[in-house]
């Protein structure tokens, strides 16, 4: 245990589900406008996972209106009110950027057969 | 002059999300409790002053002047003694205690710790010089200096020419941070940004010298932050921690 970690704690959020690369999620994400706040979805593929802790972060990739689009959230982030596993993908490698050179149905991530 | 102050430990260092959804990196400082062990005063010393003691350890461990010393102020036996310069000794007494809540959110602080040892280190380093190339005929001299002065006049170096040394592990302050959070239950407190030294190392927290006045508690600057208007984008591609500090 880290000496940092009790600190940490109340910052964990524990409501994020079980994702990995290749997964498309749905994430909705706290947008304020001037005094008003909404929630903006963001649908894509999960391109990286990296580190742990507080710390850790995901992208998400997206192609919109024919430009792709990554952001990347803090996990335990509170603009990040809530994601959701759209399909699981069935992927071998822990970093896909090799989806940014391919276009089409070739950036496809495959299904995870159960 | 600092008024007050406290003797901790940095723990570490972590990040943690304030009230407008930024992260905030901090480092943790585990300060006191710490006993006020002597006063010095203008009359006697020439200065007013607090010596604090701090960190636990086995009276087996002092030496018996030390012991004396901290038996006097009915202070636990300590591993740490620090003096801090105050402006008035009033509010001040032998064997008080001071726990990390001297200090609270918003507060402006000073840290001094001993910095990370580095070694005998080069100049490249220590005094971030270029060095030299890699080609061209250099031979073995990649990292050297070069020249450190002229010929026959002056016939000398100049004292505090750069060169090479012991890097680190000597007091550096860092100056007008911020205190984010005060965990006074665990004596804790969360300063933003790095303070010196390594996680385990004794750091001393003061109230800064210098500086801006404390600023405004988060709930003003808050106020002035929603009042900013957020453009829509039907692309949502604002980057992540879209809420802006200000319209600037």
């Amino acid at each position: 245990m880290n000496s940092t970690d009790l600190v940490d704690r109340p910052h964990l959020r524990d409501d994020r589900p079980d994702f990995a690369p290749g997964d498309t999620l749905k994430v909705h994400v706290r947008v304020v406008e001037g005094t008003r706040e909404r929630i903006q979805l963001f649908q894509g593929v999960v391109i990286r996972r990296q580190g742990s802790g507080v710390r850790e972060t995901f992208s998400v990739r997206k192609v919109s209106f024919g430009v792709g689009v990554e952001r990347t959230f803090p996990l335990h982030s509170p603009i990040v009110a809530k994601i959701e596993v759209a399909t699981r993908g069935d992927v071998r490698r822990a970093k896909l950027y090799y989806l940014r050179d391919r276009i089409g149905k070739a950036a496809k991530v495959k299904e995870k057969r159960v | 002059m600092a008024g007050k102050g406290i003797l901790g430990r940095k723990l570490g260092m972590t990040q943690i999300w304030d009230a407008e959804n930024r992260v905030v990196p901090v480092t943790v400082v585990q300060a006191g409790p710490c006993r006020v062990v002597q006063l010095k005063t203008p009359e006697r010393d020439g200065y007013a002053a607090i010596q604090l003691s701090f960190g636990a350890v086995k009276a087996a461990r002092l030496s018996k002047p030390a012991l004396g010393h901290l038996e006097a102020a009915r202070a636990e036996p300590a591993r740490h003694l620090a003096e801090l310069r105050v402006d008035d000794l009033a509010g001040y007494a032998v064997g008080q205690v001071i726990a990390a809540d001297v200090f609270g959110a918003g507060e402006r602080v000073d840290v001094t710790g001993i910095s990370k040892g580095k070694g005998f280190s080069g100049v490249m380093q220590r005094h971030n010089f270029k060095g030299q190339g890699a080609s061209h005929g250099n031979h073995k001299n990649h990292r050297s200096p070069g020249s450190i002065g002229a010929c026959a006049t002056p016939a000398r170096v100049f004292k505090g020419m750069r060169m090479a040394g012991q890097h680190g592990s000597r007091s550096v302050t860092t100056l007008n941070l911020e205190v984010v959070e005060g965990d006074a239950e665990r004596g804790l407190l969360l300063i933003r940004g790095a303070v010196p030294g390594p996680a385990g190392g004794l750091v001393l927290v003061r109230n800064a010298v210098k500086g801006p006045p404390v600023a405004p508690p988060a709930a003003a600057r808050l106020a002035d932050a929603v009042a900013v208007a957020v453009p829509t984008d039907p692309r949502e591609s604002d980057p992540v921690g879209a809420a802006p500090e200000s319209a600037g």
